[in-house]
């Protein structure tokens, strides 16, 4: 149905040692019609890109803290700048740490309140949709994601929560609060929007078969504001004109 | 001039520590009664080849505060000190 609609879109799929979903990222993106590919971390220019996805894993093992080591890595340098033009870029687990720790994100992720490793479906809401990825939401909307992780318990400066709240930055919450995050924040967004990273893995929920159908949502709305940006939207209108 | 570096990562106040909370949860079974507010930490050690004490501080401080800690949820402490062996080892 959409295979047509994000033709033309340039994707990249960022590779660390130890990152593990990008080949799930890979084929969500790819199955929404978009040109994906994945970028290993010791590549640099990421001009040709209309969007990027930082996947889940343990990047560089997760040693020291997960995403301290990843931040350094040459591809961060191309991140930050395509970050800081507006281009679309998606953190998602792991790839959400490695985003805080370069401060491409407010905050840090600490270990699960419970101290256990959380892996279950959980029901997520939008709380705004100032940011690429709820863009094509509605704010109270439901969704039910996955998550798979240990640190995943979102922390920031207290009167840092306020800004966020109120500069519509949280994105989405949990709405019963798995692993001790402030406000059952989910999701988090730039200030811009156009940065957003997220504990909840889309990409494993894009087919009714997989669960649940939902992350496809989160992925489009990405994918839009990608097209948006690139004036590639032509195949949107025209598949929204043509009623697909 | 070699120095030794040490630097201890550990949660700030008030940032939740669940490994330090389910040690601290063991001790009165052990008998320990009397232990409390306990923090678990890690240690770096390190030995920085620098001119003078106050340079090797510098680097041990901007590697601490750069990489070794995350200033939003943990803090860091660094001591430096001469070696006498000038090799950086204890």
């Amino acid at each position: 149905m959409t295979a047509a609609t994000y033709g033309g879109l340039n994707v990249a799929v960022v590779v660390f040692p130890g990152s593990n979903c990008e080949h799930d990222v890979l084929q969500a993106v790819s199955g929404l019609g978009a040109h994906a590919e994945l970028f290993w971390h010791t590549e640099r220019s990421m001009e040709r890109f209309d969007a990027i996805v930082v996947p889940g894993g343990f990047a560089h093992g997760d040693y020291l803290r997960p995403g301290a080591i990843a931040r350094f890595s040459p591809v961060m340098d191309g991140v930050c700048e395509a970050a800081a033009n507006g281009i679309p870029v998606l953190g998602i687990c792991n790839g959400f740490q490695v985003l805080t720790e370069a401060h491409l994100l407010p905050g840090a992720l600490m270990r699960n309140a419970a101290g256990r490793f959380l892996c279950r479906t959980v029901e997520c809401e939008v709380v705004s949709t100032s940011s690429v990825l709820t863009a094509g939401t509605s704010v109270g909307q439901r969704l039910m994601l996955p998550i798979n992780h240990f640190e995943g318990n979102y922390t920031c400066d207290a009167d840092y929560l306020d800004t966020l709240a109120n500069s519509g930055q949280i994105a989405l919450r949990y709405v019963s609060n798995p692993n001790g995050s402030a406000r059952s924040i989910a999701a988090v967004a730039n200030a811009a929007g156009n940065v957003v990273g997220l504990m909840p893995h889309p990409e494993r929920a894009c087919t009714a078969l997989m669960g649940s159908s939902d992350g496809r949502i989160l992925l489009e709305s990405f994918l839009t504001a990608a097209a948006d940006r690139t004036g590639r939207a032509d195949a949107v209108d025209a598949a929204i004109a043509a009623g697909v | 001039m070699k120095f030794a570096a040490v630097v201890e990562v550990s949660a700030l106040e008030g940032i939740a520590d669940p490994e330090a909370a389910t040690i601290e949860r063991a001790l009165p079974l052990l008998g320990f009664d009397a232990v409390g507010e306990l923090r678990v930490g890690r240690v770096f050690r390190f030995a920085v080849e620098a001119p003078d004490e106050a340079t090797a501080r510098t680097t041990a401080d901007e590697l601490a505060h750069r990489l070794l800690a995350n200033p939003v949820i943990q803090r860091a402490v660094v001591s430096v000190n001469p070696t006498a062996s000038g090799t950086g080892s204890e």
